[in-house]
């Protein structure tokens, strides 16, 4: 078989670059990250498709990258989405119980998932991820599972992520259109929340902010469950902008100087410094004032923190942030940028590692690329409970075939 | 400018009187006279004999008939006035001789609103320069309150020479939501305060530079509606850096946002005797440029008690929206309520209708003669005769925004984030010069 159902690949399609990581789950389900392919993008702005020929292309360029490096033919995707059009809320769902005998069933349970889901969308939204929260039976908080308890009314706590339907579609499209299907679609912040928390974190209570090219998304943990999520389609493409517009300098320009000159504060070491900068013949073009640079910078930085404290502060979760905050995303590569988050959310800030996988070292120290091994991430979670509802018959199977092989073996 | 008062601010023994008239002005005088108010006389002004009997001002004036039964005036502005137009005479007899009068008064009732402009008449007439600082009420106290604040804010404005407005639906957006309402009120106070303290700094002392007072209330003049102060202090070597970021950092300036706004700026600054220019120039420059459109009014006083700090206190003044042009009422005419577009045009009509410096024995720095309308007219049509004699003070206006390219974002739904364009630099909108 080409494509062995243990392979599992994280397609993101980003503003300012495409990729594809590629993860295989052992006999024991550990995940392992095996391959990495990225091209960068040239069809995508604020995290959403804008030119289809061109994100075609950097697509095909990132799979077949990856193909390469992991030695594999990739038939199916996790995809990650985002985008301004993307939000999260709370939901609760009710069901009576309606048994002679009071006891909640699995059917009780299902049916109030489905309710909880089922309400406040918007009628062109559809539901990206719902993620339980905890149960209430008879009003009684915090139950993990219900099943064979008592009550005469179920409730469910939600988290529900949804979006524009049409404007999800554009991406599963564009892959579908590339004969590669698409086993489910995720939300950016989630994959990444998923890549950098550890189960502790989560449960202590944490903020992913993932500072991406054109978004910045972000996932609020509270007691081991999904309590906020959000974005602002802000993110590294505004800084680039920023200075280019503050610098009088082209895009391409700006997007150099971010790279080469940036940070986050404006120290005394680059008061009053002036950077020579040539053009493309090497002779000196102009000098580019690099307090402005930081200046540019550090202000827009800051809004974008800003902009996610004030949204968690008002979901009232900032004092629940145990675990404190973890950064990832291609911004989350400018100095200092942990102490300028600091500054604003004064929590303890971290710039995200992917731990608990194991694999490619150099991809998984990226920040850059949380998002797309959190997708794979979330494939094996997916792909376990598959195996867990796998049919009574094929259990059976396993069962013989592994007393064939012992007795072989004895 | 005028010369006698220039003399006798220049001796160091500028004679004020502050009122405080009604209940929140009576109230707020109390802390007032808690503050550094050194050497002003204290004059509790109410209808309600409660209120008064709880002030410890020197001087108190009962305003009394048999009508109101001890009770006030009952919310009514109307009343107030009466009363206070039959007490005018005393109101004369307390302001004889003062250089100048502060009123202070909550408007919205009936004592405040009421009695505040006949006492501003009644001290310019005495011979004092009249400045009012005031509060207009909450939101939420309904909108008779709101409609009698304006009113008696035009006739406050009609009457007395400068008034300083503190809209309290300001202070709700600085102060957190758990805040009691003592404190609030408290907050309220202690803000409208820091503004008469700084001008009273600059009025009482040495003024090193000095302000002109006359130049100080033809600028608050015709442009109030909206006033924020900020008082802050530094002291050490780096003090005008420090005074600076605290300015900035002060909640009613809004991290600059609101210098950018104004189109009048005072700056009083109190210094030690090692005060030096260049703290001067630091301040000044960095108000400035925030604060491009603005005419900005300096002063520097020096005083032995600020030795090694600084004390700078700015009030930044703009005019009316015109969501929030005036309800007219009884005999006040519709006011100027500025152009939507702060153009210079209008700027420079309305200081070319107020700025009419004369004597202070002779007539008043602006007559209350000026009939309203006809500066709403003279506006409206563009007839600038008397701007036109002052071509000197027409001045290049620097437009307020850069025009940004915002090809990256094109193809793009804009990012709009409570009103802001978040696609437009962060910097550009938060008005930070790079110069």
């Amino acid at each position: 078989m080409f494509n062995s159902p243990s392979i599992i690949v994280g397609l993101e399609i980003g503003t300012s670059k495409v990729c594809a990581v590629v993860g295989e789950v052992n006999d024991e389900g550990a995940l392992n990250i095996v391959g990495l392919g990225q091209a960068a993008s040239r069809g995508v702005r604020k995290g959403e498709i804008v030119d289809v020929p061109k994100a075609e292309d950097d697509v095909r360029a990132a799979i077949v990258e990856a193909e390469k490096m992991a030695n594999v033919e990739i038939r199916s995707v996790y995809l990650g989405v985002t985008g301004a059009h993307i939000r999260g809320f709370n939901n609760r769902g009710v069901h009576p119980v309606v048994s002679a005998d009071r006891e909640i069933s699995q059917d009780d349970m299902q049916d109030v998932i489905k309710n909880a889901k089922a309400i406040n969308v918007p009628n062109d939204n559809t539901v990206l991820h719902a993620i339980r929260q905890h149960f209430l039976v008879d009003g009684q908080d915090g139950i993990a599972d219900p099943v064979g308890m008592l009550g005469s009314r179920l409730e469910v706590d939600m988290h529900v992520v949804h979006g524009k339907f049409n404007r999800l579609q554009n991406a599963i499209r564009l892959v579908k259109g590339m004969q590669l299907e698409v086993d489910d679609v995720v939300f950016n912040g989630m994959a990444s929340s998923l890549a950098l928390l550890s189960n502790e974190q989560k449960e202590m209570g944490a903020l992913v902010i993932d500072v991406g090219g054109g978004t910045t998304d972000y996932v609020v943990y509270v007691d081991g469950v999904v309590k906020h999520t959000g974005v602002i389609a802000v993110g590294g493409d505004h800084v680039s902008h920023d200075l280019a517009v503050g610098l009088k300098v082209p895009l391409s320009r700006a997007e150099q100087l971010k790279i080469e000159h940036g940070g986050t504060f404006v120290d005394d070491a680059v008061r009053g410094r002036v950077l020579p900068i040539t053009n493309e013949v090497g002779l000196p073009f102009k000098e580019v004032n690099l307090e402005h640079l930081r200046r540019i910078m550090s202000l827009r930085l800051e809004e974008i923190f800003e902009l996610v404290a004030q949204d968690v502060q008002k979901a009232g979760l900032l004092d629940y942030l145990r675990a404190g905050v973890f950064l990832c995303g291609g911004v989350a590569r400018v100095p200092n940028f942990a102490q300028l988050a600091e500054s604003v959310f004064e929590l303890p800030v971290t710039v995200g590692k992917t731990n608990s996988i194991s694999g490619l070292k150099s991809a998984l120290d990226q920040p850059e690329f949380a998002s797309a091994i959190g997708l794979v991430k979330f494939g094996s979670f997916k792909h376990r409970r598959r195996d867990v509802k796998a049919s009574p018959v094929r259990g059976l199977k396993q069962i013989f075939t592994r007393i064939l092989q012992r007795t072989n073996l004895i | 400018m005028n010369p006698e008062l220039t003399k006798s601010g220049a001796g160091n023994a500028v004679r004020v009187k502050v009122f405080g008239v009604g209940k929140a002005g009576v109230a707020m005088l109390e802390t007032m006279s808690q503050g550094d108010f050194a050497g002003a006389g204290f004059v509790a002004v109410s209808a309600d004999a409660a209120s008064l009997a709880a002030s410890s001002a020197l001087e108190k004036i009962h305003l009394e008939t048999k009508m109101l039964r001890g009770l006030g005036t009952g919310g009514d502005p109307e009343r107030g006035r009466e009363l206070a137009e039959a007490h005018i005479a005393q109101f004369k007899t307390a302001c004889v001789g003062m250089d100048a009068v502060f009123i202070v008064a909550g408007l919205g009732g009936g004592a405040g609103t009421g009695m505040a402009p006949v006492l501003a008449r009644a001290a310019k007439e005495a011979g004092a320069l009249v400045l009012a600082f005031v509060t207009l009420p909450f939101g939420c106290e309904g909108n008779r309150r709101q409609s009698q604040a304006r009113a008696g804010l035009e006739q406050l404005q009609a009457a007395a020479d400068g008034v300083i407005c503190l809209p309290c639906e300001k202070i709700t957006q600085l102060i957190d939501e758990n805040m009691s309402l003592l404190d609030t009120f408290k907050t309220t106070t202690r803000l409208l305060l820091e503004g008469a303290r700084g001008v009273w700094r600059l009025l009482a002392f040495k003024g090193l530079i000095p302000l002109h007072v006359a130049d100080l209330f033809s600028l608050l003049r015709d442009r109030h509606a909206e006033s924020c102060f900020a008082a802050v202090e530094a002291a050490g070597v780096t003090r005008a850096r420090e005074a600076v970021e605290k300015l900035f950092a002060h909640p009613m300036i809004e991290g600059g946002a609101a210098l950018t706004e104004s189109e009048a700026v005072v700056v009083s600054i109190v210094g030690g005797p090692d005060l030096t220019l260049a703290d001067i120039n630091h301040v000044m420059d960095q108000i400035k440029a925030q604060s491009p459109r603005a005419q900005v009014l300096m002063g520097a006083v020096v005083d032995e008690k600020f030795r090694d700090h600084l004390a700078l206190t700015v009030i930044a003044t703009r005019r009316a929206r015109r969501e929030e042009s005036p309800i007219t009422t009884g005999r006040v005419a519709p006011l100027a309520p500025g152009d939507e577009t702060p153009g210079f045009d209008t700027e420079l009509l309305h200081r070319s209708a107020t700025k009419k410096p004369a004597s202070r024995g002779a007539s008043p720095l602006s007559p209350p003669t000026i009939d309203p309308r006809e500066q709403v007219l003279a506006q409206q049509t563009g007839k600038s005769v008397r701007a036109r004699k002052t071509p000197s003070r027409s001045r290049q206006i620097p437009l307020p925004l850069e025009i940004v390219n915002k090809s990256r974002f094109d193809k793009t739904e804009a990012t709009i984030h409570n009103g802001e364009d978040l696609d437009m630099p962060t910097y550009i909108r938060r008005g930070v010069a790079l110069n």
